[in-house]
């Protein structure tokens, strides 16, 4: 049995409630840094982005500090962003279950769990995200770099800067609304952001969501009195 | 002949046109005056240039600025482009006329050429940093000019470009200082042989006419007025004696317009973009009003104690 899904430091309590660490303090402060780099990208392009927006300048001192820094912060993100990739794509691959996950997507909605599929570490919806945020930071990186005038200028034609700053502004928009569906998710399933701020989620919040990863961290328990079973 | 302006008087003049007088602001939304003063423009007679560059100088002294000294490689281009100095610019090409083996040395003024529909202004994202005067004249206002470069993304004639002090953006003013004292661009005072004149656009269209045929007459039969309708005509006009084919001189672009590209990104992206922003923060709004939380249950916590603890648990 492959468990893709458990990362290192994931480990299960017992306890009343049973506690399930979920994310280790290098990946937790990992996720803070890219989290606000993200947010302050999106304030500072947005900025520049519609003319009711610029007001946004004040918070970073102004129009030309704003356009100086947010290509700097871009790069924190980068970075940062990478190495959330390197901790989490092996838990993000794609599962046979996430497809009938979607394909109730109504029942994920309703919050009719007992009808969805057991999950490992992340659902479908998670894995969108992961994904969606991989290739829209790759894309954000690679036309922001061509219209980072300062330093790149002569490395491509006007309208190669045209396409680009077409395609940074779509690809920004597109990265900020799955930034607030993954905001949003987090404070819908209640016990979620406890797993970025103390690393920690409880026991049932892990067999509800979860159930998978659930059963193979607790199959891992010491004394072997545990064994993975099926419901149902 | 067309009449030159006057010297001006050394009585201190109240300017003829300010703030009051937009009809464009970058980034903002303006009521224009009632009434649009009488539109400007500068006509350069690309027959008559002799590629003097006194223009050019009189460019520099007027706006206080300095070239570096470049790096002769062999053409007559000097600087080889435009720079956040050199506002204006003479282009030099040798073309050999197919149709009578000749060479012509085509010698273009080049610079802003104040588009009544300018891309730069409305590509720019700084509220105010870019303005047009009724009277057609496109300035910057460094003051508020954040150098983001949107500008040359946005101009059909590449003119634009960002100092590397100062990092904001410069171009030709069609001394807007001047001209508000009644004065005709420095370009056009230090011109010796008349290739750049000033005054109203109606006289200089006018004015075109008599040189347009004047050149038919001496065989240019294409020779005609540039003021390309894509970007609603400009006021800085040239008189090509080869107005058929533009792009000879110098890659003067033949009928140009405000790229798709950009008019894509200024436009739709900006209104489809914040609705797609919006959409997604109403979804989670609505969502959480009626589904309410997703909470784990006292019976959740019970079944993983169980299997913490291993006992078999059935559902
Ligand atoms: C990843 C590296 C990134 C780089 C190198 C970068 C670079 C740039 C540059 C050079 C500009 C032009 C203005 C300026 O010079 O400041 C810009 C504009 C912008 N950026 Fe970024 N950026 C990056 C990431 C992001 C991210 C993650 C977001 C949003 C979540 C974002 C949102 C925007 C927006 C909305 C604009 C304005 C576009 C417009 O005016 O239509 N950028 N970016
Ligand atoms: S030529 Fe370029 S810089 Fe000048 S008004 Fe037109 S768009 Fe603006």
């Amino acid at each position: 049995m492959s468990a893709d899904d458990i990362e290192p430091g994931d480990a299960i309590h017992r306890g009343h409630p049973v506690i399930v660490d979920r994310y280790t303090k290098g990946a937790r402060i990992n996720h803070w840094i890219t989290a606000a780099s993200l947010v302050l990208l999106a304030l500072s392009g947005l900025a520049l982005f519609h003319p009711k927006l610029f007001f946004l300048t004040g918070l970073f001192g102004g129009g030309q500090t704003t356009r100086m820094i947010h290509p700097w912060i871009g790069v924190v993100l980068f970075f940062s962003f990478f190495g959330l990739f390197l901790r989490f794509w092996k838990a993000n691959l794609w599962k046979r279950e996430d497809g009938t996950w979607l394909a109730r997507i109504r029942d994920v909605l309703t919050g009719h769990e007992e009808r969805l599929p057991e999950l490992g570490k992340y659902n479908a919806g998670q894995k969108f995200v992961f994904w969606s945020m991989s290739a829209l930071i790759l894309v954000l990186i690679t036309s922001g770099v061509v219209i980072w005038d300062q330093y790149f200028y002569e490395f491509t034609t006007i309208e190669q800067k045209r396409v680009a700053v077409l395609v940074h502004a779509i690809a920004a928009v597109l990265a900020i609304s799955v930034w607030i569906i993954h905001v949003y998710a987090a404070i819908w399933v209640r016990g979620t952001i406890r797993a970025m701020t103390r690393g920690s989620v409880t026991g049932g919040w892990a067999w509800r969501h979860h159930r998978k990863w659930l059963r193979e961290l607790a199959a891992k328990l010491p004394n072997g009195r545990s064994k993975t079973t099926h419901a149902k | 002949m067309f009449p030159p302006i006057p010297n001006p008087t050394t009585k201190p003049q109240r300017p003829t046109f300010g703030a009051q007088d937009l009809i464009r602001r970058s980034a903002s939304t303006i009521t224009p005056p009632a009434q649009r003063q009488t539109e400007v423009a500068k006509l350069i007679d690309v027959s008559k240039c002799i590629g003097c560059k006194a223009c050019q100088a009189a460019c520099l002294e007027w706006n206080d600025l300095t070239e570096e000294v470049g790096v002769n490689v062999g053409v007559y281009d000097n600087p080889h482009d435009l720079t956040a100095n050199t506002l204006t610019l003479m282009r030099f090409t040798e073309w050999v006329n197919p149709e009578t083996d000749n060479l012509e040395w085509l010698i273009r003024k080049d610079g802003c050429m104040h588009c009544e529909d300018p891309g730069c202004l409305k590509a720019c994202p700084a509220p105010g940093a870019i303005v047009q005067y009724s009277n057609g004249i496109v300035d910057f206002d460094h003051d508020k000019c954040i150098g983001c470069g949107y500008c040359v993304k946005g101009c059909p004639f590449n003119i634009p470009r960002i100092s590397e002090v100062t990092h904001k953006a410069a171009k030709c003013t069609l001394c807007s200082d001047r001209v508000a004292v009644g004065q005709g661009p420095a370009c056009a005072k230090a011109c010796p042989t008349q290739a750049i004149v000033f005054g109203s656009k109606d006289e200089m269209k006018t004015h075109a006419e008599g040189r347009i045929a004047d050149l038919k007459s001496r065989g240019y039969a294409n020779a005609g007025l540039y003021d390309p309708p894509g970007v609603g005509g400009t006021h800085v006009m040239y008189v090509l004696h080869h107005a058929d084919k533009p792009e000879i001189y110098a890659g003067l672009p033949n009928n140009p317009r405000i790229s798709p590209i950009v008019e894509a990104w200024k436009g739709v992206t900006k209104y489809a973009g914040l609705a797609v922003i919006g959409f997604a923060a109403a979804f989670g709004f609505v969502h959480h009003l009626i589904a309410g939380p997703n909470r784990v249950s006292d019976a959740d916590e019970n079944a993983a104690e169980r299997l913490a603890d291993g006992r078999r648990w059935r559902s």
